[in-house]
């Protein structure tokens, strides 16, 4: 401390700027520009390199809501979860050592799923940096392969323009996470500082593209000419906010539309022109039409593995349109005859004028015709199970029939979650908030919350498994004293489901470790004072879910279900999509 | 501009596939951590770095960074929007070596005494137009720029002669077709993007260099 006083007193001695509006310290102008960037609601958890910015923190009440996580990894979650429901910046502070290493997972996370957060981290004294400080760890190096941008402050005269630019960063072009690593003499440094200015441009960083309209026609020409164009869309109409321009596009040109875990929800389930999920446990008739298009028109999706399924064996017949903001992502995994450089909100509102009205009725009947199988051989039986056991799917028809397409839900990962997603029907964009990319088992629980304050008006319903569950649920204790209300829904099969349909399928049902036994999950949210209830027979089924979903608070509830479900179809790994297995 | 449907750039090379040599040059903002951020690209993709360089470009605060490695033309352009996507980097190039004028320095410690008795020694120095840097008593050390081949031969020469000490520096490399940095810079420092925009470039056909 006493070295802060020095710093703090020799700094003091130099300030002399002459547009001056505020004199503080550098923690206190960090939480304005917090505020002048519009944030509400941080997520965090303190120690010692970040006290002087809690310190301050202390005196925003009423300005600024913190909500006191149990774990760094919650509070990062929690931050993805807000900005993800809500299509603003995630915010969630840290403090060094173990409390920024806890942040790594999270920002992966959000590395991979395009989601923009701003992390604050304290650190060590500057003069301390390299001496293996109590708790210093080299949080810049340790972040950057799963940061957007990242930077160390150690100067407090830095902070207003470091701000300014993590948000313009984390927020434009294609989203991501920024960390920003601050010493604590800089959060401790008095200064005059000026006003706070908004960063809308960096000589370096080009967010998006002006949109070069040859490739435009070029895309047209293709759609016109197209007898089996599919549409394949992902989170980018999401994060673009484009989600009405791409619904004028697809009416117009009559195209079926299909779309990765991460752009569900971008139009409704509802949707006539909505053909159903993509990949791995996606719908029947996408996965074996994705060979038969002649024409695919990918808009915001980046071609994953878990779409693709076999990549020499993929779509190898149809000419792809690539519409996407990240140029590194065109002509990544798969070559695009026309790639299209640019924010869809730009792009396809062009795209739409150049294309000609059509309705691809027989191309159509073909997506209806696989999905009439797949309705006879798998969604029937697993929304309508004719055994006693419970399904993960009927769980979810009661959750749609309850909720109408109106509730938000968060899933965690595992075989739920594609359940969750293959199942749950929508309304609203920003309703499907899951772990798509990093597949983040524990991400449930904090996004959830994190979603509740991001859209406060929503219900929000988290589904985890039993497995997952076991992974963060301290978070309880963030809902049981900061009240957000939470439905949350635990599937127990009592295995690590998805592993073990692996270990089935393709292991000769060597069940390795996956035979995961839980505590009593009511009592254990009832020692968090949250109410809960378990469900072990399809009788109480649906009254459980309606107690749940109207209760006026947070609330727990364990269903029981079936312990060997598999979830089906399946493009097993290595194998084509059109290969995808009915059972 | 080109309107050909196409992001393929047209090569006439004949080892479009195979692996070869290309040099990738960065441009890019001078900032703490950034050469961490790049060369992570490499080992992320467990691409081995054969040669690296950072300095100064052209423009006062720009730095430029040369980056040598051995993969096929998918593998380096997939590398180069990797590293141009970061934030801090203005522009990459990447160009095979025919397209680019490119030195390696070494330097060669050698027992004065050995020169001073065997002449072949003098000879084979005037030879690889090395040059003396430092002549001690006990030692002489010379310096030769060229390629790697070059430098190489060098070594193979010197060897019954007692080389002391031997070291290379990364490449250094101009682009032949390249006008410098200064317009583009003007382009990326302009608040909205212009219509000949530099970051489509990509997307059109090839030219002499290629670029992303």
């Amino acid at each position: 401390m006493e070295t802060a006083q020095e710093t703090m007193q020799q700094t003091e001695t130099k300030a002399e700027t002459s547009k001056t509006l505020f004199k503080g310290t550098g923690s206190q102008v960090l939480l304005n520009g917090l505020i002048e960037e519009g944030v509400t609601t941080i997520f965090g958890y303190p120690g010692g390199a970040i006290m002087p910015i809690y310190d301050a923190l202390y005196d925003y009440a009423g300005k600024l809501e913190h909500i006191l996580v149990r774990h760094e990894q919650g509070g990062i979650h929690a931050a993805q979860g807000f900005a993800r429901a809500s299509g603003k910046v995630g915010v969630c502070f840290a403090t060094s050592g173990p409390g920024a290493t806890n942040l790594v997972t999270g920002l992966a996370d959000a590395q991979i799923d395009s989601t923009p957060l701003v992390c604050i981290t304290g650190q060590v004294f500057a003069h301390l940096l390299g001496t293996d400080a109590f708790q210093e760890t080299d949080v810049i190096n340790i972040t950057t392969p799963v940061t957007k941008w990242n930077y160390q402050v150690t100067d407090a005269k830095e902070i207003q323009e470091v701000l300014a630019k993590a948000f313009y960063i984390a927020k434009s072009g294609r989203p991501g996470p920024v960390l920003i690593d601050i010493t604590k003499n800089a959060q401790l440094q008095l200064e005059e500082f000026p006003e706070y200015v908004k960063c809308n441009h960096i000589r370096s960083y080009r967010p998006k593209p002006k949109v070069r309209v040859e490739y435009i026609e070029q895309a047209a020409e293709l759609i016109n000419a197209a007898k089996k164009p599919f549409v394949l869309f992902g989170q980018g109409v999401i994060l673009g906010k484009a989600e009405k321009e791409f619904k004028a596009f697809i009416e117009k040109t009559g195209i079926p539309s299909a779309w990765t875990i991460m752009g569900e929800s971008a139009i409704p389930t509802a949707h006539p022109l909505n053909v159903g999920m993509l990949g791995m446990h996606g719908n029947y008739g996408p996965n074996v039409l994705t060979n038969e298009a002649d024409v695919i028109i990918a808009i915001g999706m980046r071609f994953d593995d878990r779409v693709t399924g076999r990549l020499d064996k993929y779509a190898k017949q149809a000419k792809i349109v690539h519409l996407d903001i990240d140029p590194a992502e065109i002509d990544k995994n798969v070559k695009a005859e026309v790639g299209v450089w640019g924010d869809c909100k730009e792009t396809l509102p062009l795209l739409t004028n150049l294309v000609n009205e059509n309705k691809h009725e027989d191309w159509l009947a073909k997506f209806r015709q696989y999905n009439q199988q797949e309705i006879d051989q798998v969604i029937t039986p697993e929304l309508y199970p004719a055994g006693d056991e419970m399904t993960m799917g009927e769980v979810l028809r009661n959750i749609n029939e309850i909720c109408g397409g109106e509730a938000v839900i968060v899933t965690d990962v595992g075989q739920h979650q594609m359940v969750a997603c293959r199942y749950a029907t929508f309304n609203n964009s920003r309703s499907n908030i899951t772990s798509g990319g990093l597949g983040t088992m524990g991400f449930g629980l904090p996004a959830a919350i994190g979603a509740k304050y991001g859209a406060p008006e929503k219900t929000v319903i988290a589904i985890i498994g039993d497995g997952g569950f076991q992974m963060t649920p301290q978070e309880l204790g963030t809902i049981m004293q900061f009240g957000a209300a939470v439905k949350i829904l635990i599937l127990n099969n009592r295995f690590l489901g998805m592993v073990r349909q692996w270990q089935q399928l393709f292991h000769d049902k060597r069940y390795s470790f996956v035979n995961i036994t839980s505590p009593d999950f009511v009592a254990l949210a009832k020692s968090y004072y949250i109410e809960a209830a378990k469900v072990d027979e399809r009788a109480n089924l649906r009254a459980a879910l309606e107690t749940m979903i109207n209760h006026e608070g947070s609330y727990l509830l364990e269903v029981m279900v079936g312990r060997e479900n598999n979830v089906f179809p399946m493009v097993p790994q290595g194998m084509s999509v059109s290969e995808i297995r009915l059972k | 501009m080109s309107t050909e449907n196409t992001l393929e750039h047209k090569t006439t090379k004949a080892d479009f596939d195979g692996k070869q040599e290309y040099t990738i040059t960065v441009y890019a903002e001078n900032r703490i951590g950034l050469l961490n951020r790049i060369a992570i690209i490499f080992s992320k993709r467990k691409i081995n770095i054969e040669s690296l360089n950072t300095s100064p470009s052209e423009i006062d605060g720009i730095h430029r960074f040369n980056i040598v490695i051995q993969e096929s033309y998918e593998v380096v352009r997939k590398l180069a929007r990797q590293i141009e996507k970061q934030i801090e980097v203005l522009k990459v190039y990447f160009n095979t070596n025919d397209e680019i004028i490119w030195q390696e320095l070494a330097l060669y410690k050698v027992s004065t005494d050995e020169i001073a008795e065997k002449v072949t020694v003098e000879r084979l120095l005037r030879q690889y137009g090395a040059s003396a840097v430092v002549i001690r008593k006990d030692y002489t050390v010379f310096a030769v720029t060229g390629h790697r081949e070059e430098t190489d031969a060098l070594v193979k020469a010197l060897e019954p002669y007692e080389l002391i000490e031997f070291v290379r520096s990364a490449r250094v490399a101009i682009i032949k077709d390249s006008a410098g940095f200064h317009e583009k810079l003007k382009e990326f420092e302009a608040f909205e993007p212009g219509e000949e925009l530099v970051e489509n470039e990509f997307l059109d056909k090839g030219e002499k260099i290629f670029t992303m």
